[in-house]
């Protein structure tokens, strides 16, 4: 075992586009580490208890929350969950300011999810506790990202050399984009496949090749990240159909025989069966797609420990 | 200031074999022995001390690596940041008598968090403490069942383990000058 020393300076978690490659793998190893936590029968450890997490979200999300709140709950922190349509956000709170008063109650991290870009940084701008991205507009949601390439890592053994494709909504998808910045440090190489108009201008200046033919994007990939098609957000009707969407580019049976054979199917849910992706892909033996739900808790155990960390630091730095 | 040798190669290789023989005699043989080492260090001591009774008794002793660092009370506290390592416990601990086996035996804290990690793994019959040097300075009410050797030091001293394993040589040694 080589003795190596952490090395995390950051508060906050707002998107893998600001981390190191050295922060990145610190936070893969530490949830290789935690896995191990939620086989056990009790499935706790103290390490940060005392602390108080608040969950703030503004969008709505199931998975992402709940594997925030499983997560800090394994490191036995409190935990608060805030749904913005019951809170005062309702009586025109504005997003500093909530997030002041969550700071005034003395929480310790906060973890927002907001549907505009950059919303995470600018509350860490506003307050001296840890924030957490949990998915911003279409920026960044890093933790998936983390999570998507810790269950790369876990079946590969290495994430230096694969070639992954993201098939989907591109340009709203802050998934595709914190998959990019993080497989890119990486060494992975990204291909992303999307119909045109799911393509957003310039992204091939991200370092990624791009194609709108998805037996092109899944031949000789090592994995396929199929993305949900978010017509939530088609207010212009300009989005293909969901039967000729999933004609075109789901991923199917068929489509994965011409790929290689053990292609790692991945999807950050929730999938829609029919429109993205086929029932028989998503239940067969290429998918991992529940084995990212587990990995996810183990990531998200990782940052929240990391960030609080750094804060203690801080703060021991100031008294020092 | 020099570092100075304490125990050698010849004499930490005869102290395992010794605590080896003495926790069967205290157990009054291997029936449900497990051996669990606190990383780094104690891990790989553990290794040796169940190759050890394993080649003795033809046995096949459950071994475990526990690591403390997130039960540790000084957490919010140390300025070098740890690195988390793997807990490998792939047996069940209920009812078994755990070995629990660390390089250095000093304030007791680490014992202390050792305590807890395990327990929550389940409840073991006994929980038994076998260090390679204990230095003294306790600072909790926690003392070693096996000891390989007893080191009187200053608080001032820094006692280092290097094993084979991991440092490429067999040795103890204090560090004087460390104020």
């Amino acid at each position: 075992m080589t003795k190596r020393k952490a090395n995390w300076a950051h508060k906050d978690l707002l998107g893998l586009e600001y981390l190191s490659k050295e922060d990145m793998e610190l936070l893969l190893d530490t949830a290789d580490s935690f896995r191990e936590i939620l086989d056990r029968k009790i499935k706790k450890v103290p390490a940060l208890r005392g602390k108080t997490v608040v969950n703030l979200f503004y969008e709505p999300s199931t998975r992402t929350r709940v594997s925030f709140e499983v997560a800090a709950k394994r490191l036995s922190a409190d935990v608060i969950n805030i749904a913005t349509e019951t809170s005062s956000v309702k009586k025109g709170e504005t997003l500093n300011d909530t997030g002041k008063n969550i700071e005034a109650l003395k929480a310790d991290i906060i973890v927002v999810r907001h549907n505009c870009s950059g919303a995470a940084a600018m509350l860490a701008r506003n307050v001296n506790i840890s924030v957490v991205n949990a998915g911003d507009g279409w920026h960044e949601h890093p933790t998936q990202g983390l999570l998507d390439i810790f269950t790369l890592k876990k079946k590969f053994g290495r994430v230096e050399g694969l070639n992954v494709s993201i098939v989907g909504d591109i340009a709203h998808s802050r998934v595709a984009r914190s998959n990019i910045w993080g497989l890119n440090k990486l060494g992975a190489k990204v291909t992303v496949c999307a119909p045109d108009i799911l393509i957003p201008p310039g992204i091939d200046k991200m370092g990624v090749g791009v194609t709108d033919d998805i037996d092109r994007a899944l031949k000789g990939a090592d994995a396929v990240n199929v993305l949900r098609m978010q017509f939530e957000r088609d207010d212009k009707d300009a989005f293909p159909k969901q039967l000729e969407y999933f004609k075109n580019f789901g991923i199917t049976e068929e489509r994965l025989k011409k790929a290689k054979r053990d292609i790692v199917v991945m999807h950050p849910g929730p999938i829609n069966r029919g429109v993205e992706i086929s029932s028989g892909v998503a239940d067969g033996a290429n998918s991992v797609i529940l084995e990212q739900v587990t990995n996810g808790i183990a990531i998200r155990m990782a940052v929240l420990f990391w960030v609080s960390q750094a804060t203690e630091k801080k703060k021991n730095e100031n008294i020092n | 200031m020099p570092l100075k040798q304490v125990f050698t190669k010849e004499e930490i290789q005869r102290s395992l074999t010794r605590i080896s023989h003495e926790i069967i005699e205290k157990n009054k043989g291997v029936k449900d022995i497990a051996i669990v080492g606190i990383r780094t260090r104690g891990y790989v001591l553990a290794e040796r001390i169940v190759k050890e009774i394993n080649e003795l008794y033809g046995t096949r002793i459950d071994v475990g690596a526990l690591d403390i660092t997130l039960y540790r009370d000084d957490l919010s506290m140390i300025s070098e940041q740890p690195v988390i390592h793997k807990t490998e416990i792939d047996f069940d601990i209920e009812g078994k008598n755990i070995i629990l086996i660390d390089d250095v035996l000093y304030t007791g804290r680490t014992i202390r968090c050792a305590f807890d990690a395990l327990i929550d793994f389940g409840r073991p019959k006994t929980i038994q403490l076998a260090v390679l040097i204990d230095r003294g300075h306790r600072e909790l009410p926690i003392r070693a069942d096996y000891v390989g050797k007893n080191i009187p030091t200053s608080q001032k001293e820094l006692v280092q383990v290097k094993l084979a394993e991991i440092d490429g040589e067999d040795s103890v040694f204090i560090d004087e000058a460390k104020a």
